[in-house]
């Protein structure tokens, strides 16, 4: 086994890279730690899978599929579920309600079918229209070790970034479905009424405002902000 | 054969997860190494609503760079990022004796957008790209990556990254419709005079839009970006 090679990249980006040879065999256990990194934002319950290479959860510039949809506009991540055993995707549950900003939660040791060698993560941002944290088709590394990425928050680009706080959390339904800190407002007219890109995108940040019983939103511009990166995840492979 | 799972574990300001698959060290395929090697390097606008001119993509060994942070903006850069015209910039490129190969993508990235530039060159030792396309509704800014190493692909391994939002330091971000040259103004792109304040290239600041108080602004939240705006994925195909 040969590992290498620190290397800068992007000059601001600073990516060390950690390459590691193995056999292509897989069989390890691993566990995904997921720290919460944002300041005023909670993830619903995530999805952490591990699936074949050719599986993707979203993919970045394709539209989101329907259980895609259901997770980033309402945190319901039953329909990714039912698409994931398809696949014969091994599933782990992470957080089991809202996570909040700060918040780290570990899954239990994964163990992994032979052939499910990418793992992938999801799990919607709230207060956002469709907005959700995540990772896509990484692949395990085999050697044991700990392993770290960040992630960055996407927009599904399914639902109008309208920023109300309606309750509305069904496909298709517009608004927020709910604001778990009780920090939000009410009365807002309403921000975004369409989507410019109706594929999965990196999310441009809501934009709030600082009225909180009127104005076009209901989320407050200085709390429900991020920069990315919005998690970070700590994989232990055993 | 061993197969490379390399993963980068990004530190800092980091964008996207960033995976190799099946890579393998140079000196594993040195009794089969071809003699050019041909990459397939696809481009995929991650902005919301941000098109992206057609990006021109340069191969080259360490001693080419196509901007610094810190640094002056080329006059061929200038042009790229304020008007989204790449041609003096890979004329600067091809005059370079560390270049090995330019290409430019045919066309703009529409948000969601994707292209495919494929090229082909001599085998060499080193290898870096560099890309670049301008963020066409804001004043300078444009996606971009510097010297990302190919080193040690096989025939076959992919890798991909998301690129951050530079400022290339050469016009004020006034916003105003008459100096963005995208849909959101219509305006002008190319403007010799430098009036930023600092004439040096910067990660971007993002755009501050109408809707976030800045009236005179051509641009409103659609248009507001946040980092990775772009992904490239590069597989070495021969």
């Amino acid at each position: 086994m040969k590992k290498n090679a620190l290397r800068k990249n992007m000059l601001f980006v600073g990516v060390a890279v950690s390459a590691l040879f193995s056999v292509n065999s897989f069989a390890q256990t691993f566990t995904v730690k997921v720290d919460n990194l944002t300041n005023g934002i909670y993830f619903t319950p995530m999805l952490v899978a591990a699936h074949p290479d050719t599986t993707h959860i979203f993919q970045p510039g394709q539209a989101a599929s329907a259980s895609l949809r259901a997770m980033a506009e309402g945190g319901d991540i039953s329909g990714l579920t039912t698409d994931l055993g398809v696949v014969n995707a091994t599933i782990s549950a992470a957080n089991l309600s809202p996570m909040a900003p700060g918040g780290t939660v570990t899954t239990a040791t994964i163990t992994p079918a032979t052939a499910n060698t990418h793992l992938s993560i999801v799990g919607m941002m709230l207060p956002t229209n469709d907005g959700f944290v995540g990772m896509d088709d990484v692949e395990i590394p085999a050697a044991a070790g700990v392993y770290t990425y960040y992630l960055s928050a996407y927009d599904a680009g399914t639902e109008a970034n309208d920023e109300l706080i309606t309750g509305g959390g069904a496909p298709g339904v517009a608004g927020i479905p709910g604001c778990p800190a009780a920090n939000c407002g009410t009365g807002g007219a309403g921000v975004a009424t369409a989507d410019s890109n109706t594929t999965v995108h990196v999310h441009r940040g809501t934009l709030g405002d600082a009225n909180s019983t009127g104005g076009l939103s209901d989320l407050d511009l200085t709390v429900h902000r991020w920069l990315n990166p919005v998690a970070r995840v700590t994989l232990t492979v055993n | 054969m061993n197969k490379f799972t390399g993963l980068k574990a990004p530190l800092g300001l980091t964008l996207i997860a960033l995976t190799l698959h099946g890579c393998g060290m140079s000196s594993s395929d040195s009794a089969t190494t071809p003699a050019e090697k041909t990459y397939e390097i696809t481009l995929t606008n991650m902005t919301a609503n941000q098109p992206i001119s057609p990006v021109a993509v340069v191969l080259h060994t360490s001693g080419y760079q196509g901007w610094s942070t810190g640094l002056a903006a080329s006059a061929g850069l200038e042009k790229l990022a304020e008007a989204g015209d790449n041609t003096t910039f890979l004329s600067e490129a091809d005059a370079s004796a560390d270049v090995l190969k330019t290409a430019s993508a045919t066309g703009a990235l529409a948000p969601g957008g994707s292209e495919t530039v494929i090229t082909t060159l001599a085998d060499s030792g080193s290898l870096l790209i560099s890309a670049a396309g301008m963020l066409v509704n804001t004043n300078d800014a444009f996606a971009g990556v510097d010297g990302l190493s190919l080193n040690g692909m096989t025939v076959g391994a992919s890798m991909q990254i998301g690129v951050a939002a530079y400022d290339a330091g050469t016009e004020a971000n006034t916003e105003t419709a008459v100096t963005i040259p995208g849909p959101a103004g219509g305006g002008t792109g190319f403007d010799v005079n430098r009036d930023d304040g600092q004439n040096f290239v910067t990660v971007h600041r993002g755009v501050v839009t109408s809707s976030d108080g800045l009236t005179t602004s051509a641009l409103d939240q659609s248009h507001r970006f946040d980092n990775p705006v772009m992904k490239i994925s590069v597989k070495r195909t021969n």
